[in-house]
């Protein structure tokens, strides 16, 4: 699915990362503790989280996550918009909640769990 | 090849910032992008940790054609029961760091899970040093599939 598509589904504001709008995602991850990302995510993932503080998008870079969308609103601070620039991040910003945002990408085709299995 | 960073203790959006640093060091000597991230997020958490718990530090790396060597070191309260905070889920982060998407306990399982060799050296009062050891042989398996390996010492009260 690609990040367009993404951005239709959710009627999702670009924050930035306008130009990349055609990068394909495999899967979504929807999570607002970072160390869970660091433990559980695979590769090219959508991260879905209303943590709104300069942890999420170092943690999303680490990660060499290219796309994190904030949910129920959430706008990031410009020091943050700054940070995912610099790092070549998309950020999207929707007025869904968590939930709501993870169930219309699901039911739109993302179907896969952007992490490994947990056992 | 070394480096050394020093993470201050009193500002927590600067957390990660040397992480992120060696990142991109380590992707600019065209390290395997696997070995680089296995390095990133275990020196992540470590770094948070450092943060939270210690009041900052000091990380060096060091870089060979065969491993990364990542040593942090702090002053901080040190660990009484190393073996009780390798447990998964469990934590002593205050509320306010749960708020900010860490200390859920999973901060040392992360860095035994994506490195080749830990080492946790820690004495109440006087502080921790942990070593993070990432080989480069290339014969390492992805972090997702790895048991986990390594070792810890000292912390006993």
């Amino acid at each position: 699915m690609t990040v367009g598509k993404i951005v239709e589904i959710l009627d999702a504001r670009v924050i930035t990362g306008e130009a990349d709008l055609g990068l394909e995602v495999g899967s979504a991850c929807g999570a607002d503790l970072m160390s869970d990302v660091m433990a559980f995510v695979k590769e090219r993932v959508v991260l879905l989280t209303g943590l709104v503080n300069p942890q999420a998008i170092r943690t999303a870079d680490l990660m060499d996550i290219r796309v994190v969308v904030f949910v129920r609103g959430k706008i990031p601070s410009e020091d943050m918009v700054e940070m995912a620039r610099e790092n070549g991040m998309i950020l999207l910003s929707t007025r869904y909640s968590m939930f709501l945002a993870c169930g219309r990408l699901y039911e739109a085709g993302l179907r896969q769990g952007g992490v490994r299995e947990i056992c | 090849m070394k480096y050394r960073f020093t993470v201050p203790g009193d500002d927590f959006t600067m957390a990660g910032k040397a992480s992120a640093e060696v990142k991109r060091i380590l992707g600019q000597l065209g390290i395997d992008p696997t070995a680089v991230k296995r390095a990133s997020v275990a020196m992540y958490e470590a770094e948070i940790n450092m943060v939270i718990h210690a009041g900052g530090g000091v990380v060096e790396a060091d870089i060979t054609p065969e491993r990364i060597m990542l040593t942090l070191r702090d002053e901080g309260p040190g660990i009484p029961d190393i073996e009780l905070a390798m447990t998964e889920g469990y934590s002593t982060a205050p509320e306010w760091i749960r708020e900010l998407g860490f200390g859920a306990g999973m901060g040392l399982p992360n860095m035994k899970r994506n490195a080749d060799n830990l080492e946790i050296e820690s004495e109440v009062g006087r502080g921790t040093t942990v070593r993070l050891l990432i080989r480069l042989d290339g014969s390492a398996p992805a972090a997702a599939e790895r048991p986990g390996g390594g070792a810890v010492r000292g912390g006993s009260v």
